[in-house]
């Protein structure tokens, strides 16, 4: 991968760290992308082995997404891109606003439309391209208080597979992660019993690290994966059985 | 034939695996199993050979090579 730059959305958090870092030590150079937390990114792109660049993207607006798109461009040839930026916001659905569910929709589907979108015409003029899509253990169990999380997720996995049959003949593969219950940042603010919960689903009895995430996706990220295509790989300690 | 019937030919060719003899603009993408995703390859291929953005979504209505030369000739940064 020593000549290709790959994209991270949501690159400065706990997944997305790692993921950078993983794709970095095969050569990559890294486009760490991030909304607002400019310092976080910096520090990932510092911890990376390799060449990496905190690009500040919302992927929910199109003008932000080809202005990163350009940025990411100058460092080499884009041909990968992990959409990993996502929002939850956990509630019952009675409670759950039209509003907030809009949000969670706009970022964490939008946005890998929008991306994805973006960086396919490098990948059809190079005829290679890798698209991983993080979705998530919920997207297929379901879980209370995620209705709208959940569908997004279970969203991005018929995105990926339409995406993949779309574009499987130009060298380009889509395909997805779902990681069972990774402890980061983001999940840090579930209750003691939600966490506790989510541990006991898992059969390897532990929960997910965001390495072991990573690990998946620079594997689908690689040469090597050349001929899978349109897989959400799950990463859940088994939790998805 | 002008430069772009050539340049579109030629390509059109390669991405259907044909000597160029065996492509004409009567030729339909039908008979060359191109699809409307080949299409948008073929742009990209002409943007790099041109230097000029062809911004067209409608290449999934094009029959023959003569429609996509023509297509491509009335974009705004051709036709200028």
């Amino acid at each position: 991968m020593s000549d290709l730059v790959a994209l991270v959305t949501g690159g400065s958090g706990g997944i997305g760290a790692a993921i950078c870092q993983a794709l970095a030590r095969t050569g990559a150079v890294v486009a760490v992308g991030y909304q607002g937390n400019v310092s976080a990114a910096e520090h990932v792109a510092q911890t990376c082995d390799g060449q990496a660049v905190a690009v500040r993207i919302n992927v929910a607006d199109e003008n932000s997404v080809a202005g990163a798109m350009a940025q990411a461009g100058e460092l080499g040839r884009l041909g990968i891109l992990v959409n990993n930026a996502g929002v939850v916001d956990d509630d019952l659905l009675l409670r759950l606003t039209p509003e907030r569910w809009d949000h969670l929709m706009t970022v964490n589907l939008r946005g890998a439309y929008l991306t994805s979108r973006a960086v396919l015409r490098p990948m059809l003029r190079a005829r290679w391209g890798r698209i991983v899509n993080v979705s998530s253990v919920v997207g297929m169990r379901g879980n209370a208080g995620q209705a709208a999380y959940a569908a997004t997720k279970a969203g991005l996995v018929g995105f990926t597979k339409s995406l993949a049959r779309e574009v499987a003949r130009k060298g380009i593969t889509v395909n997805a992660v779902s990681p069972g219950y990774v402890e980061t940042r983001m999940t840090a603010g579930l209750p003691e019993r939600a966490r506790e919960l989510l541990t006991t689903f898992a059969p390897i009895g532990r929960p997910v690290s965001a390495d072991e995430v990573a690990h998946a996706v620079r594997f689908l990220a690689s040469d090597e994966a050349s001929a899978i295509t349109g897989v959400d790989l799950a990463v859940d300690g088994g939790a998805a059985m | 034939m002008t430069e772009l019937t050539v340049k579109v030919v030629e390509i059109l060719a390669t991405m259907a695996g044909l000597p160029p003899d065996q492509v004409t603009p009567d030729t339909t993408f039908e008979s060359l199993s191109l699809d409307s995703l080949d299409l948008v390859e073929l742009t990209l291929m002409l943007e790099d050979e041109l230097g000029v953005e062809i911004d067209r979504d409608d290449f999934g209505e094009l029959v023959t090579v003569q429609d996509a030369i023509d297509a491509i000739a009335s974009t705004d940064a051709l036709a200028a």
